[in-house]
């Protein structure tokens, strides 16, 4: 009985990869086997090259790995995968632990800046010290998003969108107006948020898949708008010259009346940078709070309660409309704030920097991080935007990298890193985290 | 005249639902009285569902008036509502065939949500709770107790912080009927409460009905096909059968109504007469 077992699954599995190499074999065939290319020895001649053994390694590569995962997982009846998720902790991290890790990195930021100028010195970590902004600014965009997608369940590939509505207002207002970056900052956010309900409003009605697709096409929408406008935006030359934020005030620059000379230090450039780390910094930490304290309010349990069941929610007399708005206009002012301090630190914007890449690698942020989870957006952030940054040297190959470990996170922990809920309320002091099997994603 | 008519808490009027080219519902009009525990029966694919669906406002009936008396003297007409409206001013709550709690929230949380409404009106629709005004938290120790109410009536207070998802189906109906009951409902609509229900579980829902009937101004209409449970709590029965009402009356009446006999049996209404002399009831 064992045997038989055994032998077939041998064959089946061989059968399956077999079919999986012929498919391999056909695509590889066109797409790899046969390439045009220009001669350089005879004039621009074209010429057909024939590379039949990239072919037969690819197929091979094909049939070999999908022999083995249908050996080691799919086919097996316990595949080790189990055994493996038996060794991690259960139901993400306990409240203990996860607390840790949240002063942790908590009081890691908050020191951050000193801690690497009194080990590299300004010079040296600047660099770093640029790349904590970029993983903070990250942070911000996926705690904003996470309230769309995380909380109210509404898939939105759009997100980027607001960012760009921010950085652009924030330009705008101050190309046109002098507006200074203090009072830009709310406006942007106020902005998007406007943006968002404009936008919100068609695309709610639309569920699950319909309604990613049409978010997706919004932010193509405002990136081409803002690329083909030419004399608003500057199309695709990008606005320049965008005011850089003022300390209380204080510019922060050499002479008479800058920030350094007010405290009496030297005049360093270093100034600025760590004031723009402290800035998202304690941009990100406010959306965080406001997060975090609506999640404990009647709002932000219907957005929850949407994500899990719509139509219960409508049952209990809940405006599911309105509901799904007022997360869509949050998501979209946290990422307006986000947008204008994007243009603040940059001093310059393009549509370039508003592409779907943008909004993917947001959205993949609060995934792996977890839905819902603040922490785990964190962890993901560092890991994508630090990691993606870390591999620079390895040029073409980090997207390939980052693709592989976003699969083996998603096979290994498919929701997320942190995957529990905290209850938003509780009758005992010790209630214990909700294990993500039992939380819905959301339907729209 | 019978008692659901003199004080209707509502009158379902020549209500019609086609979907397509079938009618779901035909021309059905009863009066639901206040107080009354009614009890809505009927073979598969009756129509009992769709009748609970067009009072709270999921489907549009296609012809015919719902018209909710409140017991402040408002009147709603449900036929013209949003769904969402319909249980935040009409005060209809319901429950659903098929049970649909929020799975990865906690008992506590899902009676929470059940009372939004008061509560984003005591947070000032969120603006005020954001800033820690006070009204918002008294209101939300108020809902907190509200819940713990419902929680001691049903036996769950021990596993308010448990997930919904874990309890077993007997506690999640009773948990859905304490959820539509956080809404402050004058009238409820429970989709089959017994189904699937032990003996013991069947017996703790109906004092759980009696007592909502007792203590709270709420009025109940539920759908059942087990007809012990029907004729036990029921005051009043209204029989459909392919859409259409064949009976409507006192439990008693309802049960030795022919019409509903060659329903449950299924044949002609001519037959009946040869059919109850065969199962022996004449
Ligand atoms: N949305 C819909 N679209 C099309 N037909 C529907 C729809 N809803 C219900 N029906 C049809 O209406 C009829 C009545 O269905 P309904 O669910 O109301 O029956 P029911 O009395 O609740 O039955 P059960 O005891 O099985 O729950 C059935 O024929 C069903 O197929
Ligand atoms: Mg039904």
């Amino acid at each position: 009985m064992q045997a038989r077992q055994k032998d077939s699954l041998l064959v089946a599995s061989v059968k399956d990869s077999l079919g999986a190499a012929v498919i391999t074999f056909a695509l590889a065939c066109v797409m790899v086997g046969l390439r045009v290319d220009v001669a350089s020895g005879r004039g621009a001649e074209l010429f057909l090259e024939h590379r039949w053994l990239a072919v037969a390694v690819a197929v091979l590569i094909v049939f070999a790995g999908r022999l083995a995962m249908n050996i080691f997982f799919w086919k097996r009846e316990d595949p080790p995968s189990l055994n493996l998720s038996g060794l991690m902790p259960k139901g993400g991290l306990g409240a203990n632990s996860s607390n840790i890790i949240k002063y942790g990195l908590l009081g890691l930021a908050v020191v951050l800046p000193f801690v690497l100028m009194f080990w590299l010195g300004a010079r040296g970590s600047r660099q770093y010290i640029d790349l904590a902004i970029l993983v903070l600014t990250y942070v911000m965009l996926g705690w904003g998003l996470n309230i769309v997608v995380g909380l109210a369940g509404l898939l939105d590939l759009g997100y980027v969108a607001f960012y760009a509505v921010g950085a652009y207002s924030y330009a705008l207002l101050a190309h046109y107006f002098g507006f200074s970056f203090w009072l830009c900052l709310p406006l942007a956010g106020i902005l998007a948020a406007f943006w968002g309900i404009i936008l919100g409003f068609p695309v709610l009605r639309l569920r699950g898949d319909y309604l990613a697709i049409v978010t997706l096409a919004f932010g193509e929408i405002i990136r081409v708008v803002l690329l083909n406008w030419y004399q608003f935006t500057g199309g695709p030359d990008g606005l320049s010259g965008i005011p850089r934020p003022s300390f209380f005030g204080l510019e922060f620059s050499r002479g008479e009346g800058g920030f350094a000379s007010f405290f009496g230090l030297d005049y360093s450039s270093i100034h600025r940078i760590i004031f723009l780390y402290y800035l998202i910094f304690a941009m990100a930490l406010f959306t965080n709070f406001v997060t975090m304290r609506l999640r404990r309010m009647p709002i932000g349990r219907a957005w929850e309660a949407l994500r899990e069941d719509e139509i219960a929610c409508r049952a209990l007399g809940i405006n599911t409309t309105n509901t799904k708005l007022t997360a869509f206009a949050l998501g979209a002012m946290f990422a307006g704030f986000a947008g204008s301090f994007f243009a603040t630190r940059q001093g310059f914007i393009s549509p370039e920097s508003f592409t779907f890449l943008e909004s993917a690698i947001i959205l993949a942020i609060v995934v792996l991080g977890g839905l819902g989870s603040q922490i785990g957006v964190v962890i993901a952030a560092i890991v994508m935007i630090g990691g993606f940054e870390f591999f620079r040297e390895f040029e073409e190959y980090r997207m390939l990298v980052f693709g592989m470990i976003m699969v083996v996170i998603m096979v290994w922990k498919p929701r997320g890193l942190i995957s529990s809920r905290t209850p938003s309320v509780a009758l005992s002091k010790n209630a214990k985290g909700i294990s993500a099997d039992l939380v819905q994603e959301g339907h729209g | 005249m019978s008692t659901w008519d003199n004080n209707p808490v509502l009158k379902v009027e020549h209500l019609t639902m086609r979907f397509g080219g079938l009618t779901a519902i035909n021309d059905l009009s009863f009066n639901i009285g206040r107080g009354d525990i009614t009890a809505l029966i009927g073979p598969n694919g009756a129509g009992k569902t769709t009748v609970f669906n067009c009072i709270t406002g999921f489907y549009k009936p296609t012809e015919g008036r719902l018209v909710m008396n409140r017991s402040n003297g408002e009147k709603h007409l449900l036929e013209r509502m949003a769904d969402f409206k319909i249980t935040a001013d009409a005060k209809v709550a319901r429950t659903f065939q098929n049970i649909r709690l929020f799975g990865g929230m906690t008992i506590l949380e899902n009676l929470m949500v059940a009372q939004h409404n008061p509560l984003m009106v005591a947070s000032n629709w969120t603006v005020g709770g954001l800033l820690g005004l006070g009204g918002y938290k008294k209101s939300n120790v108020d809902a907190i107790e509200t819940a713990k109410y419902w929680l001691e009536r049903i036996d769950l207070i021990d596993r308010a912080d448990a997930p919904a998802a874990d309890l077993s189906y007997g506690d999640q109906r009773r948990l859905e009927i304490a959820r539509a009951m956080c809404t402050g409902p004058e009238l409820l609509c429970l989709d089959e409460p017994a189904a699937g229900l032990n003996p013991k579980e069947s017996l703790e829902l109906n004092n759980l009905l009696q007592y909502i009937r007792k203590e709270h101004d709420t009025s109940v209409v539920l759908i059942e096909h087990d007809m012990s449970v029907v004729m036990e709590i029921s005051d009043h029965v209204v029989v459909l059968d392919y859409g259409v009402k064949i009976s409507d009356g006192t439990p008693e009446f309802v049960k030795n109504d022919p019409h509903v006999i060659a329903a449950y049996l299924g044949v002609e209404d001519d037959e009946v007469d040869q059919v109850e002399e065969e199962v022996g009831i004449v």
